[in-house]
């Protein structure tokens, strides 16, 4: 069994809503509410879930673009919430990010030369040179051309975009990668192309992927493990077989039944939903599905189930396996 | 066959950019019948959009202008339709889904104002009725408290909310052909399995068209009686959901496919078509999809493919399936085209 190489628990992150005219704190979003989980070296971990589920924001407050409100991360054993800003600052040269937006995430006023060199500058690489070989090995291994350095970022298309988007990220040869939906903005064919240039690039340089998605398939495809957010929270965790095969929990089921499969002739059950996600300024009381659920019971309604093995590194938390 | 109830004929739309033409929708036919869900398929950029905007007669000009083709609906060429007789149809007998339901509800006025417009201009009816006919089609399409929601906002409604709204601002006046442009693609999946639903339940109750255009292929396969495949502005392959699914024939189809991760089955590398979508130009030879393709030969750079048609009604823009150009044989088996 490899090593844990980022280890998240209890993580939570609160939103203030402010309101009147002294901009008081009138309530709270619970963005993320008690995650727990933890990455091994090399693997790829999808997180998936709807929009408003707390994806985005538990990657991003993982390496601390938002501060947590509570909670630990622990990377290679070290608590990062713990960290000063300057340490944290050195430590992010191992643990990057790539986001969902390929035309947002780049500044359109800078050749790509000078955004990919950026985060070499800033760890160190002073020589000007050597940053400029850096910048065009990078450029190769994301399968641009040395040439494109010179160029503006709207001279790219989505998909170019986004691989300039992952050779910033691997300027400084990171060991964890946190990729925020990086492929829900790019068309299909381009998609497939992504997706295989991440997997050459997980096991050329050994990298650790959470991968964030909002698309089962593109996170079956790609990941080892999968875990299922709901509302701020994760409701299932395990390998992606199981997951695919044997879904437990009734929201993982329900998500799973609800993706058209570009195949006329597969006949299944399909579980469609009432309503919508609860707001998670007013989240229901005990399980945060109960309001969804076809299978609620009355201690659905005041108890929020632990998050437990059901079986063999299955995690879930629901009632109806306690 | 029946007549279609819509036909668009050898549609070319062109936008003028930069002094420069380009023919975002070039030679595009398409066939709705009664009661029938077809759709349009394509990547970003294929002209899917531009095509159904060219039907409405919503495309902007300048920049955009139809320069040829024709659009029947019911018999009435709708090219030459005037604004006005435009507007007696626009909503009445052809309605439109739009992508982002954010953007196509107006923020100040409420959701019964809005629906009370759309149905006074084409019914009739007096403020009250119609609110109260709104507050009935709310219902239908299973808004939740729909009497409270008749006085709210926009802003006050989820996603999936104020697509409903839109469906049901599209429905007001019982549409004979309903144009969704991406209907769920802002949504969740499982508020797209609702929306679908819904979608679905209209067709066959009340026998509405419905040209979907989407990208997604899974959602062509659940909502879909025949797909039309758009490449660069051009009908790449038409044939019915299982024909275009199952046994896709020009290398476009197949790619698109091929590079879909399946929810179902794992593979260790996904297909990908190499290269990126051209920009359509009207000083272009050849296959638009050459560049792309691993069939490629000579005739694909020099000459513009002929959409091939089987009597079925299948069609495909491809040389491998012309006798005449194909040295391959890959015809031997499919000798059907003419």
């Amino acid at each position: 069994m490899t090593n844990p190489i980022l280890e998240v628990s209890h993580l939570k992150k609160y939103f203030d809503i402010k309101g009147g005219i002294f901009g008081k704190s009138v309530g709270e979003v619970k963005a993320v509410d008690d995650l727990s989980f933890s990455v091994n070296e090399g693997e790829i971990l999808g997180i998936v879930g709807e929009s408003g589920c707390g994806k985005s924001t538990a990657g991003k407050s993982i390496l601390r673009l938002i501060e947590p409100t509570d909670g630990s991360v622990k990377f290679e054993g070290t608590d990062l919430t713990d960290l000063t800003s300057e340490e944290m600052r050195q430590l992010r040269k191992n643990m990057q990010i790539i986001f969902q937006d390929p035309y947002a995430s780049l500044n359109p006023r800078h050749k790509v030369e000078r955004i990919i060199s950026e985060p070499l500058l800033i760890h160190g690489m002073k020589s000007s040179k050597e940053r400029k070989e850096r910048v065009k090995e990078l450029l190769e291994i994301v399968g641009l051309e040395a040439y494109h350095a010179s160029r503006y970022p709207h001279q790219f298309s989505g998909g170019q975009r986004q691989r300039i988007g992952i050779a910033r990220a691997l300027a400084n040869n990171p060991k964890l990668i946190i990729c925020d939906e990086p492929v829900s903005a790019l068309d299909v064919s381009v998609q497939s192309q992504i997706l295989n240039l991440m997997e050459e690039l997980r096991e050329k340089f050994k990298l650790t992927y959470v991968f964030i998605a909002h698309d089962l398939s593109v996170v079956k495809h790609i990941s080892d493990r999968v875990g299922v957010m709901y509302l701020g929270r994760m409701v299932e965790l395990t390998d992606k077989h199981t997951l695919f095969n044997d879904p437990k929990h009734p929201y993982t089921r329900a998500l799973m039944s609800a993706v058209p499969i570009a195949d006329p002739d597969i006949e299944r059950e399909r579980i469609i939903l009432e309503g919508d996600v609860p707001s998670p300024s007013n989240p229901p009381t005990g399980c945060a599905f109960h309001t969804r659920c076809p299978y609620a019971m009355d201690i659905c309604k005041e108890v929020r189930p632990e998050f437990e093995n059901v079986d063999d590194k299955h995690l879930v938390a629901c009632h109806l396996y306690n | 066959m029946p007549e279609p109830i819509l036909s668009v004929q050898d549609l070319h739309t062109h936008f003028l950019t930069d002094n420069k033409e380009v023919p975002a929708v070039d030679g595009v036919s398409i066939e709705l019948h009664k009661g029938e869900v077809v759709g349009i398929v394509g990547e970003s950029g294929c002209g899917k959009s531009v095509t159904s905007l060219s039907i409405m007669q919503l495309v902007p000009n300048p920049p955009g202008k139809i320069v040829k083709g024709e659009i029947k609906f019911k018999g009435k060429n709708l090219t030459y339709a005037t604004e006005k007789q435009m507007r007696k149809i626009r909503g009445n007998e052809i309605s439109m889904i739009f992508q982002e339901p954010m953007t196509s509800l107006d923020p100040l006025f409420t959701i019964g104002n809005q629906l009370i417009e759309a149905i006074r201009i084409h019914q009739k009816v007096s403020k009250k009725d119609a609110k109260n006919y709104s507050i009935e089609l709310l219902n239908l399409v299973g808004i939740p408290r729909a009497s409270e929601v008749v006085d709210e906002f926009p802003h006050q409604l989820s996603g999936g909310m104020r697509q409903r709204v839109m469906i049901a601002m599209a429905m007001s006046c019982d549409p004979e052909v309903l144009i969704a442009d991406e209907p769920t693609t802002a949504l969740d999946v499982t508020i797209q399995a609702q929306i679908l639903d819904l979608m679905r339940n209209l067709n066959k109750e009340k026998q509405t068209s419905i040209l979907l255009i989407t990208h997604d292929l899974g959602v062509v396969a659940e909502m879909c009686d025949r797909v039309v495949v758009m490449y660069s502005g051009k009908v790449v392959e038409e044939g019915s959901v299982r024909e275009i699914l199952k046994d896709p024939k020009h290398p476009y189809t197949k790619g698109l496919i091929r590079s879909l991760p399946n929810i179902r089955t794992t593979e260790q590398k996904l297909y990908s078509i190499p290269g990126t979508v051209m920009r359509p130009s009207l000083d272009q030879v050849g296959c638009r999809f050459a560049p792309r393709c691993e069939h490629s030969f000579d005739s694909c750079w020099e000459e513009n493919p002929k959409l091939l048609k089987q009597e079925s009604g299948r069609q495909v823009r491809c040389f491998l399936y012309d006798e005449e150009k194909s040295e391959r044989g890959v015809t031997s088996n499919d000798k059907s085209y003419t």
